[in-house]
């Protein structure tokens, strides 16, 4: 039996960091995710911001770690080489009834320890934002609220893991955990059983029934949906910070803001639903989103619309992080019912996570460690002289496979070979941008399919979108089989 | 980085820059450049292996890959120079193109004149913002035409198809000659976007159901697609409640829409059309651009590439022209769309004229027993009655050069019922 002195159950975007973090020390750790790719629920599908930490109520652990992540993010985004923008939040009111709503939020910032906030008036407003709706009568400005990519974040974090002696297996969902009677634990995950010293719950809408069956501290996770547009990156110089509105009597506010590759989010609403992977958005939905958001920006260009999605938030009944041990389950460290702000406090539950667990375990320190990890040098932000060179090294670079991103074959291949890599197309997207702008793949997926097939040796008939039986095509009609699917 | 300079550079190697760069050089440009991103010239006809081309041109029918050939064959015994695998990354408006391949690298190709040929994407299901689940086995019509037609791929067995464009009416046909069972083509609007003889002959000949007025209005499946919500549609276009029906099928075919592929053409500056999403030339088929023309679906999507040639024949003559010095600014002429008439091309005339102009346009409707009437200044200048007038087919008008005059006064073109 495989033993690990900590297995982290979980692969987004806090699973992945923990595991980072707990490689600064001399531990073996594992992390075990179900899916098919890591990535793939809340860190995957959210707003991607970096908050500035005036929402959280004072004195919260969502409050607190908040405040903690995002003072980390310039660093952070240097040593992992993720895009990270300080670009400022904004939080629209439309009315003047809204002004002592927008001053409260900055006491709330104040008492959270968030430094800058200031309440804008119209005109300061239009200077900073000449988009946003007339309609709009004063703002909060919170200068270090930002913007990052969450996928890029996980992935880097995963790779950096990895590079540092981390093992990542995915496909591996974990079935149980149990003590095992000296102080451990044995997971089951991916029908194997291993051993740990240490467990770290990390499964977002399924860290509730992971905690439930270590702890009698019963915690209850209720899935809630938020529902998103995509609008094209050629209306991503029209909003330079995230706007988010006061609710108002239609309801709860959603969000205008660009990503940090340009194209601009729109959303989310919040609905409970049953399901906890029930990730396909509604028409319903889908209407909210857009009614609200053009109370931000009147005139949301239709024909820019990209693509819809949703993601699964992990509401915890407590309204508030599930960090560290419960009192019953020595040695179970959960971190449960991350949602919003998630992203943003990630890092610094990492590391809280990780100093407890080290210091627990009574972990040396690893003196191997190497913080920093490359991202895959991307063809579309090379100026002229660093294209011609990257050609010269690798000629693969001077093959542009997604014309509407400009992703080149070279960067294609490299997302499938590192560490934790690309396996599906879906997974190749979300690395290298392939097939994420305004055509969605209608030209190069047939290219990305090859690509997977060769650089991980099967027919193409194996290739799926996401993993799992979410199989591209249903057989071949022609051409040379290598004994694919029946 | 390595440069060259060209009389003409054509972007783009499918049917249009072909037929441009074959007529540039005809008509004596001596450096010819016609640059594709692809590995083989011929565009998006490498993948249709149908008949039904060329009627027009050579009146005789093709299927897409012989049509293509023709001109690849021309092109190379013109002397064209076809660089495959190289794509433009870059235009500015000063006629310089950075251009990127694997066996040159990066190259700056100064041109005398440029003609834009880059064709069109097919609109993806995002565009429509369809809910539901984002499984496998959503493709668009063109995606699955590549799949089956040039890889040996099938994409599915039980097929839905959104849209009536001539792609999905194309694969409705061909998913049913490999063997799948295609359920039905659902169309939003109470008319096709596609070819009367395509409706007959893709649909009608194998007992597909065209249901008009119809959309899909969810999509399920977790991993793959396992079925679709389709509900009739009121005047606004929006689902009627309660007229919800399942169909269960692992694929869904979108055929939605084309949309002229102009990021290149902004970024050297060209001014596109809202109308067709494409450039605004005049009957040159220059745009605003001094010495950049445009032709094909790129400026505007036609119904026959019959068509596409034939119009890609004009610009690259007047490219080549321009190359030569003959340089003349776009004219300012404007030529109006008035009533039924959809987005027109050219949108602007010479005050000047050549020739005969041949304008054309898409109607925004259907109409029978209707006239097309061009008018300037108070002045009937063209006049034809036709049986049946629809959408999924192009008008062309041709307004002779004697009828046509000269001057400032615009040219309107309307339906009279």
């Amino acid at each position: 039996m495989q033993k690990y002195d900590v297995v982290i159950i979980g692969g987004g975007v806090v699973g992945c960091a923990t595991a980072r973090e707990l490689t600064r020390y001399k531990l073996r750790v594992a992390l075990f995710e179900g899916a098919p790719d890591i990535c793939s629920g809340q860190s995957k599908a959210n707003t991607a911001i970096v908050h500035a930490g005036f929402d959280a109520k004072p004195g919260t652990d969502k409050a607190r770690f908040n405040v903690i992540g995002n003072a980390m993010f310039d660093t952070l985004a240097r040593e992992l080489d993720v895009h990270f923008e300080r670009n400022g939040s904004i939080v629209l009111a439309f009315s003047d009834e809204g002004i002592p709503e927008l001053e409260k939020l900055v006491w709330r910032g104040v008492a959270n320890g968030v430094k800058g906030l200031r309440v804008i008036r119209a005109e300061e407003l239009r200077n900073l934002e000449p988009n946003v709706s007339a309609k709009a009568v004063a703002a909060l400005f919170a200068p270090s609220g930002g913007i990052v990519s969450p996928y890029e974040l996980t992935f880097a974090y995963a790779e950096n893991a990895v590079k540092n002696g981390a093992a990542v297996f995915r496909e591996a969902p974990v079935t149980d955990v149990r003590r095992d009677g000296r102080g451990g634990y044995l997971v089951r995950a991916g029908g194997r059983e291993c051993a740990a010293r240490a467990v770290v719950n990390c499964a977002g809408v399924h860290a509730d029934e992971i905690n439930n069956r270590v702890s009698a501290e019963r915690i209850g996770i209720t899935p809630r949906r938020g529902e998103y547009h995509i609008v094209d990156k050629s209306y991503g110089k029209l909003f330079k910070s995230a706007i988010f509105q006061l609710p108002t009597a239609m309801g709860k506010g959603v969000l205008v803001a660009r990503t940090v590759e340009d194209t601009i989010l729109l959303g989310p609403t919040a609905e409970d639903i049953p399901d906890r992977e029930d990730k396909s958005t509604t028409a319903g939905g889908l209407a909210k989103v857009l009614e609200r958001a053009a109370l931000t920006w009147e005139d949301i260009p239709r024909r820019g619309f990209i693509t819809t999605f949703s993601g699964i938030r992990a509401h915890c009944d407590k309204d508030d992080f599930v960090l560290g041990e419960p009192g019953d389950a020595p040695l179970f460290f959960n971190a449960a019912g991350i949602e919003s702000p998630g992203l943003t406090a990630a890092p610094a539950i990492a590391v809280y996570l990780a100093e407890s667990v080290a210091q627990r375990l009574r972990a040396a320190e690893n003196p191997a460690f190497d913080p920093v990890r490359k991202a895959i040098p991307a063809f579309r932000t090379m100026d002229a002289d660093e294209r011609a060179a990257a050609i010269a090294k690798n000629p693969d670079y001077a093959k542009i496979v997604c014309r509407c991103e400009n992703v080149s074959e070279a960067e294609i291949r490299e997302c499938i070979r590192r560490p934790v890599g690309a396996r599906s197309v879906d997974g190749v997207k979300f690395r290298a941008r392939a097939g994420m702008g305004r055509c969605q793949s209608g030209f190069c997926l047939t290219r990305v399919m090859e690509i997977l097939a060769e650089e991980l040796g099967v027919p193409e008939t194996e290739i799926t979108k996401s993993g799992g039986g979410s199989y591209l095509v249903s057989g071949r009609i022609f051409g040379e089989e290598e004994g694919g699917r029946a | 980085m390595r440069e060259r300079e060209v009389g003409v550079l054509v972007i783009g190697g499918g049917p249009a820059g072909l037929a441009a760069g074959i007529a540039a050089k005809e008509a004596g440009c001596a450096r010819v450049l016609v640059v594709d991103r692809e590995d083989a010239p011929g565009g998006i006809l490498k993948q249709c292996i149908h008949n039904g081309f060329g009627l027009q041109a050579f009146g005789e029918e093709l299927t897409g890959t012989e049509y293509a050939e023709r001109y690849i064959e021309k092109a190379f015994a013109a002397g064209v120079e076809v660089a495959c695998g190289t794509m433009a990354i870059d235009l500015t408006g000063g006629r310089v193109a950075t251009i990127v391949s694997r066996a040159r690298g990066l190259e700056t190709v100064r041109a005398g004149a440029v003609v834009l040929a880059m064709g069109c994407r097919e609109r993806p299901r995002g565009a429509l913002a369809t809910p539901g689940s984002r499984c496998a086995g959503v493709y668009t019509a063109g995606n699955a035409q590549k799949l089956v037609n040039m890889k040996g791929l099938m994409p599915g067995k039980r097929v839905v198809i959104l849209g009536s464009g001539d792609i999905g009416l194309i694969m409705a046909r061909r998913m049913t000659f490999m063997g799948a069972r295609v359920l039905a083509c659902v169309e939003l609007m109470p008319y096709s976007a596609g070819l009367t003889r395509n409706i007959v002959q893709c649909l009608d000949d194998f007992g597909i159901p065209l249901l008009l007025s119809h959309t899909v209005v969810d999509i399920k499946g977790r991993e793959r697609l396992e079925g679709v919500s389709v509900a009739a549609v009121d005047e606004t276009l929006s689902p009627i409640p309660g007229t919800e029906r399942e169909l269960a099928c692992d694929t869904l075919l979108l055929s939605v829409g084309l949309l002229p592929e102009n990021e290149l053409s902004s970024t050297a500056g060209v001014r596109l059309s809202p109308a067709t999403g494409g450039a605004e030339v005049d009957e040159n088929l220059q745009t605003a651009v001094p010495g950049v023309f445009s032709c094909g679906n790129v400026l505007h999507v036609h119904d026959l590439v019959d068509f596409v040639s034939e119009e890609a024949a004009r610009a690259g003559k007047a490219a080549a022209r321009y190359a030569a010095g003959e340089t003349r600014p776009r004219g300012t002429v404007p030529v109006e769309a008035g009533s039924g008439v959809g987005g027109i091309v050219p949108q602007f005339l010479g005050e000047q004229i050549e020739g005969d102009v041949k304008l054309m346009f898409r109607t925004r409707g259907i109409y029978k027993k209707a006239r097309v009437v061009a008018e300037r200044g108070g002045r009937e200048i063209y006049s034809k009655r036709e049986m049946i007038l629809v959408p999924g087919e192009m008008v062309g008008v041709t307004l002779k050069k004697d009828a046509l005059g000269s001057g400032r006064e615009p040219v309107r073109v309307r339906i009279e019922v």
